[in-house]
């Protein structure tokens, strides 16, 4: 825990704010299943006993409204694209999108011919990590996944935003 | 009192929802909670594969071949190489077509594992789905260990495999093999005789046999109502009909023959059936190279086949039409998930909404195969 | 029952409804398509033919020149034997009578063909596009086929065009 290292003496830490949201807020997110294709496969075993995302704080919602991280596991098509955006306006702020697969992040096999596929979801939703692969690891998934982590801690959320 | 006048209700299940096996839209008719219709709706996975197998050569389709169904991605491959060879008239070695065979029934277990996991997850036990895929991993730690990949595998081609078997592989396997058989009998306490499960799927959606036959349904679905179907020893391919295993079918054993509850219990022994299968082919598998037979260049002379190989789900058949040239005119995918889910509007009516997830359960589909 | 056998019984019951055909194999027989309905109803009912599974159903582009067909592989389960049944269209006005009352699936399989390519059965009593979204311009598994350029604003890039092989 980079936060809290070296920084106390008995029972007294000393950190900056920003510091110690980032740590609460980024060592739990819990994520959307929306698993569409093969990568979803490899999501459900990420999720089970030997690669274990509980670990890290990951745990399933199936809905939107209760998660703070989607991740768009397998291909978009064109006739699903839509309701990817409704999805994503359902979740509540501060959200993130992780793109796993080649499928979500490019179009994946069927850049070349597919009529009916969308060419990387980051063309309807704002994509925060990408995770390469066809279908990635699951600890490649993992990766992934503390990279968020990082991203979130380095964020603040107190600073107000000029317009 | 009158009786209370009621009207229908249109509920939407879908497309994203953790209990369809996919990207699947139900669009069901209910009075209260009793389903009048169902209206499936699909392709949303439509991928255009035979779009992408008429501008791609022979070879290149069998990465797309895997993608369809990618839960047994190795007997998706078996049957399009199967129906290659036959329309090129190829003779693999015998070392090839046993190695073919152990990965097709290890891929069978591994599917069966995963749709009856995820079928005890859709009824609401958690802990079958974590021991079946644990017992899962191990599988794909063999397949791992062969060619490189855990779930798209590229591994049959036109002529033989990619890759020979490694070193030691048949003592992992048999090793393997000695602590999954004794799991089945875990696997039936706390799934096959629970009586909660027992009560969801026994009687639960019952499918008789002529109706399953007019709506194209194949492989356990179709097994579960009694007919004997098994395309393994009704049109052999490969080296099939050399081994010795049963196909279990269904006997209404505590419902009606042809409920869920057979679908389950039918799927459960093939597990058994496979582990004999690959145990005989261990003990007899020849030397040779597995690397002879392939051609340089696959060029198949002009005509059409239609090729059918029993995956997990049923018959896969493959419709390829050559031209003469190094790309395919036409090849088509008959997929059996697509045939079990037409049955679902008619095998539901009349049960409630809890037991049409039970009834999709059974049917094991897969989204990838049914829209492309 | 061999392949011409089967012909043969097709034939003596429906004459005039085979079409010579030197291209296709042994296993498949052309029928012209005004009395197809009746020929598949005798295929299905008749005990000794008693084809009761229709195993699939594919729909092909044969090229610039040629017509668009669909083909029907039945199969029977009590006799164990098979045929192939090639239906040829005319590219303009591309159709057929369905068989969805007698083959239940041929409800499924046929909207899939017409999805991909327009043929019209007719007597379908629901022919929609069921892969496709229902507004998709064109007919996609033809072998002229465009994409769009682009679906409710999100855009299609068109397909690249391949320069000859390597």
């Amino acid at each position: 825990m980079g936060v809290l290292e070296n920084r106390f003496q008995d029972n007294v830490i000393v950190a900056s704010l920003d510091k110690f949201l980032g740590w609460a807020r980024s060592t739990s997110p819990w994520y959307f299943q929306f698993g569409l294709a093969c990568c979803a496969i490899e999501m459900m075993a990420s999720a089970a006993s030997r690669h274990d995302l509980e670990r890290i704080g990951m745990m399933p919602r199936s809905s939107p409204r209760q998660a703070d991280v989607m991740i768009v596991a397998g291909t978009v098509t064109m006739k699903m694209a839509l309701r990817v955006k409704k999805l994503y306006e359902q979740m509540a702020d501060p959200k993130y999108v992780i793109s796993m697969g080649s499928c979500a992040t490019s179009g994946g096999p069927y850049w070349q011919h597919g009529y009916h596929v969308l060419k990387g979801v980051d063309l309807v939703v704002p994509v925060d990590v990408y995770v390469p692969g066809c279908p990635p690891r699951p600890e490649a998934l993992i990766e992934g996944l503390l990279k968020l982590q990082e991203k979130i801690q380095t964020e603040r959320p107190l600073t107000r935003k000029s317009a | 009192m009158g009786v209370v006048k009621g009207d229908q209700m249109i509920l939407n299940i879908g497309p994203q929802h953790p209990s369809t096996h996919g990207v699947l839209r139900l669009e069901v008719m209910t009075d209260g909670e009793i389903v009048s219709e169902i209206r499936p709706h699909i392709g949303y996975l439509h991928r255009c594969f035979e779009k992408h197998s008429e501008n791609v050569t022979y070879e290149q389709v069998i990465p797309f071949t895997d993608r369809c169904d990618y839960l047994a991605a190795m007997n998706s491959n078996f049957g399009y190489v199967v129906a290659m060879e036959d329309l090129m008239e190829i003779k693999v070695p015998e070392r090839v077509d046993y190695i073919r065979v152990i990965m097709g029934e290890l891929n069978r277990i591994a599917s069966h594992l995963l749709a009856l996991g995820v079928y005890g997850l859709d009824i609401g036990a958690f802990t079958p789905f974590l021991y079946m895929l644990r017992d899962r991993e191990r599988i794909l730690d063999l397949f791992e260990y062969t060619c490189g990949a855990r779930l798209l595998y590229n591994y049959m081609w036109v002529g033989g495999v990619s890759h020979d078997l490694p070193k030691d592989f048949e003592k992992i396997c048999i090793g393997f093999l000695d602590y999954f058989e004794p799991q089945i009998s875990e696997y039936n306490e706390l799934l096959t005789y629970n009586k909660i499960f027992v009560e969801r799927t026994a009687d639960v959606g019952v499918l008789p046999a002529d109706v399953a036959v007019s709506y194209g349904v194949t492989g356990p679905n179709l097994r579960a109502s009694g007919v004997k179907w098994d395309v393994r020893k009704d049109e052999p391919y490969s080296i099939y009909d050399r081994f010795d295993f049963e196909v279990p079918i269904g006997t209404g054993e505590l419902g009606t023959v042809g409920d869920c509850f057979d679908r389950y219990l039918v799927r459960m022994q093939e597990v058994i059936e496979s582990v004999k299968i690959i145990r005989q082919a261990l003990k007899d598998i020849p030397g040779g190279d597995v690397h002879q037979a392939i051609p340089k260049k696959i060029r198949p002379p002009k005509g059409s086949i239609y090729r059918r190989t029993e995956s997990p789900r049923g018959d896969l058949g493959y419709y390829i039409v050559s031209d003469g040239t190094p790309v395919a005119s036409r090849v088509k995918m008959r997929s059996p998930a697509f045939t079990a889910l037409s049955v679902l509007d008619e095998i539901s009516r009349g049960w409630m909404i809890s037991d049409v997830i039970a009834i999709l359960g059974s049917l094991d589909i897969v989204l990838g195969e049914i829209d492309r | 029952m061999t392949s011409a056998e089967i012909k043969a019984a097709i034939e003596s019951q429906f004459p005039g409804t085979i079409v010579e055909n030197k291209e296709l194999a042994d296993r498949q027989v052309e029928l012209i398509d005004d009395q197809w309905l009746d020929v598949a109803t005798f295929m299905k009912n008749d005990p000794n033919l008693s084809f009761d599974q229709l195993e699939c159903i594919t729909g092909i582009d044969t090229g610039e020149e040629g017509p668009l067909q669909t083909r029907y592989n039945l199969h029977s389960m009590e006799h164990r034997h098979k045929i192939e049944v090639v239906i040829s269209h005319d590219r303009a006005n591309p159709k057929v009578a369905s068989i969805e009352q007698l083959w239940r699936i041929g409800d499924w399989f046929e909207r899939e063909t017409y999805d991909m390519f327009g043929i019209v059965y007719e007597g379908h009593r629901d022919l929609r596009r069921i892969l496709c979204p229902d507004d998709w311009e064109g007919w996609p598994l033809r072998k002229d086929y465009e994409g769009q350029l682009d679906y409710h604003g999100i855009v299609v890039p068109k397909m690249k065009e391949e320069s000859g092989w390597e």
